[in-house]
């Protein structure tokens, strides 16, 4: 099942935990418009590196906990990340190839679907949002990308000693 | 930047198909979506997963907690005392004050008897603490730091010390998700004190502005009234104050006039609330905000 050794998932899971926290962190008001999905950039990078690990299921399962912690509707974040990090396994080996630039510009792409799920089931649900909200977060998660990337590279490997 | 460990895959020969295994998940997402909009069937998973949550919660809150006790700690001698007389000439005021309202409620009360109206239920209240606030700006949602335990139900009435602040969505074990009345999902049953026009008061997604959409253009009414809970919808108790009313544009071409009221509550302000129990309401109406709002809107087509 795994291309990663069993004692090397902790500093994995643990990214992606502290990644949760970020996202349900009090932040104020003008910040919270350009929150960077934190979960999507981690969940994105691992699913890149490890894809057979770490894929639709554990983004399903992220989303889930996005969703209660955001008091959000149950499975809206879930079928957001489950359909960006599908898209994500699917084309991994071009990913890895791509130099940074034409990464970040990947990412905001994956980050614009994520918004666009999130949206849209907003609007079928019929909670009306201020449609200058969308592009914040998508902005602020490509900016930040290569931050993200060049914290989790080789996390696993780094850590164990 | 990838690992080399992963150019070749050990996929397991039972594990499905990776399009197979989304179109699974997909579906299940949006049959919980389903479940979760239409009822409450999902409350006791999304409780479980609240609780397992509920450590991330408390660690994320650390960082402003700890601020607050070292802020608290080191105040010096000198504030402590202009914040003591302070709150004892405000103590003062406010027990004046206090002296009349109990001679207007025996007042009331008595009042009330002659008329043999039903009596007004004394609400009990108790204050928690605000331990977050919603990462999510398109829902304005607060978590604070009571929950079942503490006998919080869902539709629980909170306010602050102006006016209403929300209502509880999700109570779990230990903290509770409320609503606040400036999300754009939220819709309030108010009456103006003035003259006891009744209308909605609806949210606008920002902390200073409520809507009151349904009113006709030659409603009586102004800048500057005060607009109170009428207690019509069954959660919330009546007569408390909600907003004052801001601007009134009667446009002649339009069914109804645009009335924009400013929340007495300070809805970005607050770190206290209190959550109120009336006595008669040991089983709360269950009305999910979501699907309130959602069939209003259906109802308006």
């Amino acid at each position: 099942m795994s291309d990663v050794r069993p004692s090397r998932h902790t500093p994995i899971i643990v990214s992606i935990v502290i990644a949760l926290m970020l996202a349900i962190a009090p932040m104020p008001g003008w910040a919270d418009a350009f929150r960077p999905a934190w979960v999507v950039l981690t969940l994105i990078y691992w699913s890149m590196t490890f894809p057979s690990s770490y894929s639709v299921g554990a983004a399903w399962i992220s989303g889930l906990v996005l969703d209660v912690g955001q008091g959000t509707l149950l499975g809206q974040h879930a079928l957001a990340l489950s359909i960006v990090i599908y898209i994500t396994v699917k084309f991994h080996l071009q990913l890895r190839q791509f130099p940074m630039l034409q990464l970040m510009a990947t990412v905001f792409a994956f980050l614009a679907i994520y918004q666009f799920v999130l949206f849209w089931i907003n609007g079928i649900v019929g909670i009306s949002v201020p449609a200058n909200t969308y592009w914040g977060p998508v902005i602020a998660g490509t900016i930040v990308w290569p931050l993200v990337s060049a914290l989790l590279m080789n996390v696993p490997q780094r850590v164990r000693r | 930047m990838a690992a080399s460990t992963s150019s070749k895959q050990h996929r397991s020969p039972y594990a499905p198909a990776l399009g197979f295994r989304l179109l699974l998940l997909a579906s299940l997402s949006i049959l919980l979506q389903y479940g979760d909009h239409r009822d409450n069937y999902l409350d006791t998973l999304r409780k479980a997963i609240d609780a397992t949550v509920y450590p991330l919660r408390v660690i994320v809150d650390a960082p402003v907690s700890v601020w607050r006790w070292f802020d608290e700690t080191t105040t010096s001698r000198n504030d402590l005392q202009i914040e003591n007389s302070r709150l004892k000439a405000e103590r003062l005021l406010t027990q004046a004050r206090l002296q009349r309202y109990a001679a207007l409620e025996a007042e009331n009360a008595r009042l009330r008897t002659m008329l043999e109206a039903r009596k007004q239920v004394r609400a009990q209240v108790r204050v928690a603490e605000i331990m977050s606030v919603s990462a999510n700006p398109f829902r304005h949602v607060i978590v604070v730091d009571k929950g079942t335990r503490d006998g919080v139900y869902n539709g629980q009435a909170l306010v602050d010390a102006d006016g209403i602040v929300g209502q509880v969505i999700e109570a779990g074990v230990a903290s509770a998700q409320c609503l606040l009345i400036s999300d754009p999902g939220h819709d309030l049953p108010v009456e103006v004190n003035r003259n006891g026009l009744r209308t909605i008061a609806r949210g606008t997604g920002g902390y200073n502005t409520l809507d009151l959409p349904f009113l006709p253009n030659n409603a009586n009414i102004e800048p500057g009234d005060l607009l109170v809970t009428s207690g019509l919808g069954g959660i919330f108790p009546a007569g408390y104050p909600v907003a004052v009313v801001e601007t009134v544009t009667r446009l002649p071409q339009e069914p109804f006039a645009s009335v924009t009221a400013r929340p007495s509550a300070a809805l970005n302000q607050v770190r206290e609330i209190m959550l109120i129990w009336s006595d008669d309401e040991q089983t709360p109406v269950e009305v999910p905000v979501k699907d309130a709002a959602a069939d209003e809107e259906e109802g308006n087509e």
